[in-house]
């Protein structure tokens, strides 16, 4: 049974953390080199924390199953990072990134870790430029801003299209420099399969070597998971395709609470889907939003070219519905708004799944050549993918599901309830409530692994001086890598009819269906059958070729669908017992007269943090009350 | 132009390092010429282990063009026809109904096959944990603007940056020679103010992980350039000589 226990300092909200930080407890040099840390992932979170991690002198494995650590999904994020610089003189502040977040997220995370991101946001960039990341430049030297959805500074840096991929570049050579030096050991094409504990620790993690097939056992004293978002249990995602939620889930099976599992976020501008070979979906960055106008024809099933469709005969829905931020408005709200305009039969294109992102207005203001020099790559991009050309036509975009707010449940040290295991980065819940505010994945995955957790992990390490590194041929080791074995055994066994795909785009459908957009109660009880039924289904006749000793993907994919399997359920039922709309969470049933997005603070202000009984056993819910002591909770509103 | 494509599929296939590899034909009818090729080849790989054949083994991530993990060499070229392209964004509307598609992977001492059409590329990486960095510990560096940068050289900077390490100029060149990604990254280094103190050190420690590596020199033949989804310029490789000639001199 576990507690939740937030483990918020006290005193004032604009004081904690450098008091915490101030006064957490340290471990002294010569007893780090004896602390061992194993991070799971190498992307922003935990390239940036193994990196810190080792220089602060632990030994530190990590692990990711892609062929390098720079490869991680943070490389594909395009449009930003936030920070609270106030470069541009236009009254931004850490109080205002705290609030625009906590406001962005629907009143549904926690006042202190979202001060704190505010708060170590600045760092984040003197940090990354230090090492030499390229962000974008003024003439006269300085950094570059721009804007971004739900709020109204301009608080964003980026480097071209490109931030996500220079910023991991960035922490993939602070990493690599350690790797350099040997203070970390790096396990590429490597995946975790499980948590090792050890008299109700986290102790290490069997891997599986990706190109042998070999199990590992890996001792740490502490363990960080750094395994990012699980948005490809809807199969069609922005995501990467091995992005996977196996790590988190081999968690939360040992004990690791999953909070607010149902917290997805639906990207506005996306390229709209083409066909049921569909692999994965792209994302068109948020900034285009800047510059473009959304729109679609305000006549029914209107087939006219755009450029035919006269300016009147056009709806311009974002900045009719919502004046103030008008085509800048949160994504949840950006796509809920497409997702209504093609429900009344507005949508444009071959499906009618699609509304218009219209540059012609931008490029007639600026010129081409501006245009061009903002979004260049994004509109080569899209020209590939659809073969049109966004100068001379509007793009088509739908919404997509992007990231997941949801994930393991930490306390304030972003640690989960499992002693000794940590979450970082997108993986854990912490700090983007019911929806995330454009570019700030970046700034929290880099805030937990440069300014979080190398503090945090102290107060729990300082503990563990005394503790010696335990042998692997230690019982708990050979337990935990022998079901892992029988797990792929039995997978292997199975020798059905229908792939891998097979079952995860059937269980995709079920999600997006029933668990995207918009969710009812009749629906997502329909789903939770259907989601049960996939899963049994699975395991009686599920195909994967080849054996357990060779590189052999199907194998690793059918390991991580049959996770998908059982997390749907999980938020499923946590988007049932959220009776309240919120963020990207919207339950048709709590809505305004609006249409817009009814929340229920009175019922619904808290965490759901589900903590596992047992297969095939209802998880058990616990509520992490959220005590909102600094600001007022207000219904958001971007008219 | 029709919709679908028939296509015949010659596939290197290899089952692991040292085993001798060898090419097999698959047709596959019916391909959409929307599709992405790596859309492509998951059809194809759907089609095989319904078939009970072994599907193809093949590097992929973010299909988006960024990761730099998708590698194939195309009909005799690193991701195929298309300029500025990884094979992830390759669309199947640029082939012919009833073309021969041959794929193969990335060919080089440094990169040895993992299987099929998987290479192993860690010697990158080994490049960079050599001096692709500024030594610079997390903690509390000067504040971002006290570094002002000319747009022009972080622009310039940028171009180099923008390299994603998927090796496609490795593959493409007759010596299998590394000199653009290793120029990419000392030149976006000694461009910047920030990687001026080590400017020397790194550009001596790459270029002699990269020769270690069994990587070929540079015969100026551009065909890195010409490949490289990222268009990233030979320019890189002129200040790359140049970084490493001035270094010699100085000596470390």
């Amino acid at each position: 049974m576990i507690t939740l226990d937030s483990k918020i300092p006290p005193g004032p909200l604009a004081e904690k953390w450098t008091k915490y930080r101030s006064t957490v407890k340290l471990v002294n040099p010569a007893n780090k080199r004896h602390l061992e840390v194993i991070v799971v992932g190498s992307g922003l979170a935990g390239a940036s924390a193994a990196a810190s991690l080792a220089e602060l002198g632990y030994k530190v494995k990590v692990f990711c199953f892609q062929d390098s650590p720079r490869r991680a999904h943070s490389i594909a994020a395009q449009g930003g990072i936030n920070a609270a610089k106030n470069y541009q003189n236009d009254g931004d502040s850490t109080y205002r990134l705290f609030y625009d977040t906590i406001k962005g997220g629907d009143f549904r995370s926690r006042e202190a870790n979202v001060y704190r991101l505010a708060e170590v946001s600045a760092s984040i960039i003197d940090q990354c430029v230090a090492q030499g990341v390229p962000f974008a430049r003024e003439y006269g030297g300085t950094l570059d801003n721009r804007s971004f959805g739900g709020v109204q500074v301009s608080r964003t840096f980026y480097a071209r299209g490109q931030t996500g991929q220079q910023l991991l570049l960035g922490a993939y050579s602070a990493l690599s420099r350690q790797i350099g030096k040997k203070q970390v050991q790096m396990y590429n094409r490597h995946e975790m399969l499980e948590v090792v504990m050890i008299d109700g620790k986290a102790r290490g993690i069997i891997a599986r070597d990706l190109v042998t097939g070999k199990l590992e056992r890996h001792f740490g004293h502490a363990v960080v998971l750094a395994t990012g978002g699980y948005g490809n249990v809807f199969f069609l995602s922005t995501n990467a395709m091995g992005c996977n939620v196996t790590a988190n889930w081999k968690a939360y099976k040992k004990g690791a609470a999953f909070g607010n599992p149902c917290f997805t976020q639906i990207h506005p501008t996306c390229i709209p889907v083409s066909g049921d070979y569909q692999s994965k979906l792209t994302l068109m960055s948020e900034s285009l939003r800047n510059d473009g106008r959304i729109w679609v024809p305000m006549k029914e099933k209107d087939t006219r070219k755009p450029i035919d469709i006269p300016e009147n005969e056009r709806d311009y829905y974002l900045e009719r519905r919502y004046p103030a931020f008008g085509n800048l408005v949160p994504r949840d709200v950006a796509s809920r708004a497409a997702k209504q305009a093609c429900d009344e039969g507005k949508g444009v294109g071959p499906s009618g799944l699609a509304v218009y992102l219209d540059f012609r207005d931008a490029i007639a203001r600026l010129g081409q050549p501006v245009i061009a020099a903002r979004y260049g790559n994004l509109f080569e991009m899209y020209e590939k993918i659809t073969g049109e050309d966004p100068y001379k036509t509007p793009m088509r975009i739908y919404p997509a599901v992007h990231y997941t707010m949801g994930g393991l449940w930490v306390d304030y040290n972003l640690m989960t309830t499992v002693k000794g295991l940590y979450a970082t980065g997108e993986c854990n819940f912490s700090d983007h409530g019911a929806n995330r505010l454009g570019a700030s994945a970046l700034m929290q995955g880099l805030a937990d692994g440069y300014y979080v957790i190398p503090y945090t992990i102290g107060d729990y390490l300082s503990g563990e001086i005394m503790t010696k590194a335990i042998p692997t041929d230690h019982p708990a080791f050979a337990e935990a890598e022998n079901n892992v074995k029988e797990r792929i055994d039995k997978l292997l066994s199975i020798k059905g009819n229908q792939t891998v795909d097979d079952f995860h785009k059937k269980l995709g459908k079920v999600m997006w269906d029933y668990c995207g957009m918009a969710r009812n109660e009749e629906g997502l009880m329909k789903a939770k059958v259907m989601v049960q039924q996939i899963r049994e289904e699975f395991w009686k006749d599920v195909k994967i070729p080849g054996t357990a000793f060779e590189f052999n993907t199907e194998l690793e994919k059918a390991a991580r669908v049959a996770d998908f399997l059982e997390l749907g359920e999980l938020m499923i039922d946590d988007a049932l017992n959220r009776k309240e709309s919120c963020g990207g969470h919207f339950r048709e049933e709590s809505a305004t007269d609006k249409g817009e997005a009814k929340r229920d603070d009175n019922n619904f202000a808290y965490v759901a943090a589900w903590e596992f009984q047992g297969d095939n056993q209802p998880a058990k819910l616990h509520k992490e009350p959220l005590k909102f002591e600094e600001i007022h909770l207000a219904e958001r509103n971007y008219e | 132009m029709t919709d679908t494509l028939n296509l015949t599929l010659k596939i290197w296939r290899q089952s692991n390092p040292t085993s001798q590899g060898k090419f097999e034909s698959y047709k596959l009818d019916g391909v959409s010429t929307h599709m992405s090729f790596l859309e492509m080849m998951d059809v194809l790989n759907e089609k095989l282990i319904k078939e009970n054949k072994e599907p193809i083994a093949f590097d992929h991530d973010c299909r988006e063009g960024i990761c730099g993990m998708c590698s194939m060499y195309i009909n005799g070229r690193a991701h195929g026809p298309l300029a500025g392209t990884t094979t992830c964004q390759l669309h199947m509307r640029h082939f012919k109904d009833g073309e021969t598609i041959t794929i193969e992977p990335w060919r080089a001492k440094g990169f040895p096959v993992v299987k099929d059409l998987v290479v192993d590329r860690t010697a990158f990486d080994k490049i960079m944990q050599a001096g692709g960095f500024v030594s610079v510990n997390t903690g509390s560096p000067a504040e971002a603007n006290s570094i002002l940068i000319p747009k022009p050289v972080a622009d310039e900077a940028m171009d180099g940056a923008a390299c994603i390490g998927c090796g496609a100029c490795v593959a493409a060149c007759k010596n299998a020679s590394a000199m653009l990604f290793v120029s990419a990254k000392v030149s976006q280094l000694a461009l910047l103010p920030q990687g001026q103190v080590e400017r020397t050190e790194r550009v001596l420690k790459m270029v002699q992980t990269m020769d270690d590596a069994g990587f070929g020199n540079c015969s100026n033949t551009g065909a890195c350039e010409a490949e490289c989804p990222k268009e990233i310029s030979v320019a890189h490789i002129a200040r790359l000589n140049r970084e490493y000639l001035v270094a010699s001199l100085k000596g470390e």
